[in-house]
């Protein structure tokens, strides 16, 4: 839909071809400036009700012969409980953390889903500010996890891996400092972002290339069109891919984290 | 002939990101391949690898963008 609305403009303008960019992924419905309802609030909003909604009402009627939905819920849960949580933070205490886990992966899955699926058609987690939030809830949960385990010293000690020469120390513990606090919340956030505002953008150069090509083109340029719309079908099906690949990878590493934090002390 | 440098820095510095994925998936396969029981083990550290790598290239894409809007 943000093609068609980028191609409208495109079109009302009566001029040359506009590329489409990053202005592209600000949508506001309802304001403009700093208070505005935007079109990834509202998809972020839907996505959590229609996630709620389908755990609700499959939780209502559970049965000893799970259902289709049933067998899909617990199809999702013990991908995220079994491979995810419990392999890597261990089986003494992963239980707690499958909760987060859980709605975390499926959250993402489902923005990102959203993305392709048709009038919906925008993943929100292409504007920075929604990963940025979703990592806060992430780097709050392992580094407040690893400060209760081990204590405030035995954390800043801990940084440092075992069996490294005295007078390297300082550096590693500066390195290792910088990893844990800075470069791991900010690779978590621009990782998730990167991937579905590229790949967003990728189908939106596509399409709005293609319609562009097609209308505005001579007759052996139409021909050029109509392969750019066939790229752009074939990138949305590898665009779904990608965004099942984020949820898990951002997931995983969310669980790495916290395995990080809950680790005992070497 | 217009346009922006940037694009062309990003083609050049996705080069790199790009090598190393396919190093990675293709160190994966063989090991999946000669020990397929060590699948699920090699997969968390194929994927946390790939994403590592893959930060690097979108670096290079969210640089793009930053250095696009600075004008000289």
């Amino acid at each position: 839909m943000s093609a068609v609305l980028a191609s409208g403009a495109l079109a009302a303008d009566g001029g040359g071809f506009v590329t489409p960019g990053p202005v592209d992924f600000w949508q506001p419905l309802i304001g403009n400036g700093d208070y505005a309802l935007t079109r990834p609030a509202i998809v972020l909003v839907l996505s959590v009700g229609v996630l709620a909604w389908f755990f609700v009402s499959v939780g209502r009627r559970l049965s000893l012969v799970p259902g289709k939905s049933q067998f899909v819920a617990e199809g999702v849960y013990g991908l995220v409980r079994n491979s995810l949580a419990r392999d890597i933070i261990g089986s003494k205490d992963f239980l707690k953390f499958v909760p987060m886990l859980l709605t975390m992966f499926l959250m993402i899955l489902l923005n990102n889903l959203a993305g392709v699926i048709p009038f919906v058609q925008f993943p929100s987690f292409s504007r920075i500010g929604f990963p940025i939030a979703l990592t806060l809830v992430v780097y709050v949960v392992y580094q407040t996890v690893a400060f209760r385990r081990k204590g405030f010293l035995g954390y800043m000690k801990s940084l440092v891996p075992p069996g490294v020469p005295g007078w390297l120390r300082p550096l590693m513990f500066l390195l290792e400092f910088i990893t844990y606090f800075i470069s791991r919340p900010v690779s978590l956030a621009l990782r998730l972002f990167g991937n579905m505002f590229a790949g967003h953008l990728l189908l939106l150069i596509f399409t709005v290339g293609g319609e562009y090509l097609l209308l505005h083109g001579a007759p052996a340029i139409k021909v050029s069109g109509v392969i750019s719309f066939a790229f752009a079908i074939v990138m949305s099906f590898f665009e779904v891919l990608v965004e099942f690949l984020q949820a898990y990878i951002f997931t995983l590493l969310a669980a790495l984290y916290i395995a990080g934090a809950v680790a005992d002390e070497h | 002939m217009t346009g922006n440098i940037t694009l062309l820095a990003y083609g050049l510095a996705a080069i790199g990101p790009g090598i190393g994925v396919g190093l990675i998936f293709a160190a994966y396969i063989n090991g999946v391949a000669r020990q397929p029981e060590s699948r699920s083990m090699l997969q968390t550290i194929a994927f946390t690898g790939f994403a590592l790598t893959e930060f690097l290239a979108l670096l290079g894409l969210v640089f793009a963008f930053v250095f696009n809007g600075l004008k000289p």
